[in-house]
């Protein structure tokens, strides 16, 4: 599907061509290019405003290069980034989705966007990948400041809980690749899911929780419940959410 | 939905096999080999094999042993496997003091530096944590279970070795990557700080390793199925050289032997002074050694050394007080493979030191057997047989499968698009019409 030219021409892509179910098996391993280190993503293919394909693929020329500061991880339609891209637009952030179709409905709305309104939503991005496989492979150490997890699958089976994005084993990679006192941010509406994710950032060396006063001085906690498609859902069905936002914090070692 | 086997790494028939491991004694006061369920040692200061005596757990290894190691003090030994069991042996009376049990088979093992605690890794990637007892005689307490420090999230874990100073547990997969995470004071809580990602190589990695020059510098290195290997900068994750040994076999072995899948790297080996690393590569038959430029940080070509055409070694080894590098190769699991055939092949090069290269012998070299040091009495404790003959046919057996193996083990299979859309047929769970 293209869009044409500058001006009124970019039409927003219909959600109802790109329809996926909501689940994919992220133990499969897909068949999408993973960039073998962070020095390999090529960012000109993602904000081409702010570097020029000509000149090399990731800024590294410039002074002090533009880095990506926030990723959410599992972004489904995007409602979340284009919520957040007029809230910080000189910060660099990009979308991590496991399902092709969606990722190339979110691929347009952006496209669409940026026609429709020149001069922004140049600093979102989406990308098909596996984050639970590759973040890595992405971002450096340190590198990002926040990190979204919003609804993600509950997987209820026992058995199925090692598949959940949140557990132990990843937070030490999420850790890895969060600076110091970069946020995390957790939402979901199934309660289980909600304990299971707040319990893990507790019992995690490398997080600490955020205090209630600190969180409803953020202007992107209410982002979480109102700008998703999912979250809109819940909103509808008049269900509870249960929220989970930890700081990443060092570990003074002896 | 997705309960269907996917826990199950996708491999083929040709994966059962498991390749023949040698391991030396830092002190060089023995060696042990490990052929399917069978573990060999021999003392060399002795000169005679030793009887393992194993009557903890009640049972020796009875399925393929997949990881072995000497503890740095080498004071310990390990081994563990496909029986879901760690085994934990000293060295000095070769009784097993410790039988771990493992939920799922195990990949890799790895002892601390300081002895008191053993790591395993099983084929899920995660890490387990065993504490150990100094003292042999005491009963194992019952609580003393293993505890979950780390993982690398639904892959198999290749590798695993501390580095030398005890602060890191590097930790290689088949998804490329290698991750150095610092290993605490007290790891029960689990190793949650990574310290670095080393990524760059393009395929499984098979095998890594530390090597210094100095107390305070080391380095870590690192082969793998893209048939290169690295030296890396592991505190910050910098690549520092990589060298191509497909270019060199290349040129070495002209066109028709250069197929990708086959250059794999099976193993490396650093000497005891750093500057030389020894490579084992899946289908070649010899050994390359590479000089290791600690200083400039370079790795560069050195010499090959060819052995006879049927022997491709499958693991090397190398102790800190010896020049002497053991290679065996040799592999079980074979399709009709009597357990009568679990036959290794030993062979030792000597000189495995830089400055031998220089002076007037022939420098590094391939021992004949009647100069292996207590020449018969090892030859046939590590290899079960002495009769050549008999050994060729099964060891011709084994560099087939040798040849195709490593690859299917390790890389994921990929089915075509219409094979996939043909297994897709046979789910049962479909509720939405897309």
């Amino acid at each position: 599907m293209t869009t044409n030219g500058a001006g009124g021409g970019a039409k927003l892509p219909r959600k109802r061509f790109y329809r996926a179910r909501a689940h994919s098996n992220p133990l499969s391993d897909s068949h999408f290019p993973v960039p073998i280190s962070p020095e390999e993503v090529d960012l000109s293919q993602h904000y081409p405003r702010y570097f020029p394909a000509d000149k090399g693929g990731d800024g590294e020329e410039a002074a002090a290069p533009r880095r990506i500061r926030f990723a959410d991880v599992g972004c489904g339609f995007g409602g979340l980034l284009v919520g957040l891209s007029p809230l910080f637009p000189d910060t660099l952030m990009i979308g991590m989705e496991l399902r092709d179709k969606v990722t190339e409905y979110v691929k347009e709305r952006i496209l669409a966007l940026r026609a429709a309104n020149p001069g922004q939503y140049d600093n979102i991005s989406v990308v098909r990948t596996n984050s639970m496989k590759y973040i890595p492979n992405y971002f450096r150490k340190a590198q990002l400041t926040k990190m979204f997890f919003l609804f993600p699958d509950p997987h209820f089976k026992e058995k199925n809980h090692r598949r959940r994005v949140i557990s132990m084993q990843l937070l030490d990679e999420y850790a890895y690749v969060m600076e110091v006192g970069g946020i995390i941010y957790t939402i979901t509406d199934v309660e289980e899911l909600g304990e299971w994710m707040r319990s893990c950032l507790e019992k995690h060396p490398l997080f600490e929780t955020v205090p209630e006063e600190e969180i409803k001085a953020d202007p992107v906690f209410k982002l979480l419940s109102t700008a998703t498609e999912e979250s809109q859902k819940v909103a509808r069905n008049g269900g509870q959410t249960f929220h989970a936002i930890f700081r990443r914090i060092s570990l003074q070692e002896e | 939905m997705e309960d269907t086997a996917v826990e199950e790494p996708e491999v083929s028939g040709a994966a059962e096999f498991a390749p023949a491991l040698v391991a030396a004694h830092p002190h060089g006061n023995s060696v042990a080999v490990a052929i399917g369920p069978e573990l060999r040692a021999f003392d060399l200061r002795a000169g005679l094999p030793v009887s393992l005596s194993d009557e903890c757990g009640g049972r020796s290894h009875s399925d393929a042993i997949r990881a072995i190691c000497f503890s740095v003090s080498g004071a310990l030994f390990a081994s563990a496997g496909d029986d879901k069991l760690v085994k934990v042996w000293k060295t000095d009376s070769w009784r097993c003091i410790r039988t771990i049990t493992s939920e799922k088979r195990v990949s890799a093992v790895a002892i601390s530096i300081n002895d008191l605690y053993v790591t395993f890794a099983d084929k899920f990637g995660v890490v387990w944590l065993v504490t150990l007892w100094e003292d042999s005689a005491e009963q194992v307490s019952v609580d003393n279970k293993p505890v979950s420090i780390l993982g690398h999230y639904c892959s198999i874990i290749t590798s695993m070795k501390f580095s030398p100073d005890g602060r890191f547990i590097a930790t290689a997969d088949r998804d490329f990557k290698i991750r150095v995470t610092l290993f605490p004071k007290n790891p029960l809580k689990g190793a949650h700080e990574i310290q670095s990602f080393c990524l760059g190589h393009t395929d499984f990695v098979s095998c890594i390793t530390f090597t210094s020059i100095s107390e305070n510098q080391s380095f870590l290195i690192s082969g793998g199925g893209d048939s290169t290997v690295r030296l890396w900068d592991y505190v910050n994750g910098c690549l520092l050289d990589t060298f191509q040994v497909r270019d060199k076999m290349g040129e070495l072995l002209g066109p028709n032997e250069t197929d990708d899948s086959s250059l794999a790297i099976a193993d490396i080996c650093p000497s005891n002074d750093g500057s030389l690393v020894a490579v084992a590569i899946q289908s070649f038959s010899g050994v390359m050694l590479l000089a290791c430029d600690l200083v400039g940080k370079k790795l560069s070509f050195l010499k090959v050394i060819t052995m006879e055409k049927s022997y491709i070694p499958t693991s090397l080894a190398s102790s800190l007080s010896s020049e002497l590098l053991w290679t065996v190769m040799g592999a079980s699991n074979m399709p009709n493979q009597a357990s009568s055939h679990l036959l290794t092949r030993v062979r030792i090069i000597t000189s495995f030191q830089k400055d031998r290269l220089s002076s007037d012998d022939a420098g590094p070299a391939t021992l004949e057997d009647s100069d292996v040091p207590h020449d018969e009495k090892l030859l046939l404790a590590l290899q079960g047989s002495l009769d050549v003959t008999k050994q060729e046919e099964v060891l011709a057996s084994v560099l087939a499968a040798l040849k195709v193996s490593m690859h299917k083990m390790l890389v994921k299979k990929h089915y075509s698009e219409e094979r996939r859309e043909q297994r897709k047929r046979g789910r049962n769970d479909k509720k939405i019409k897309n």
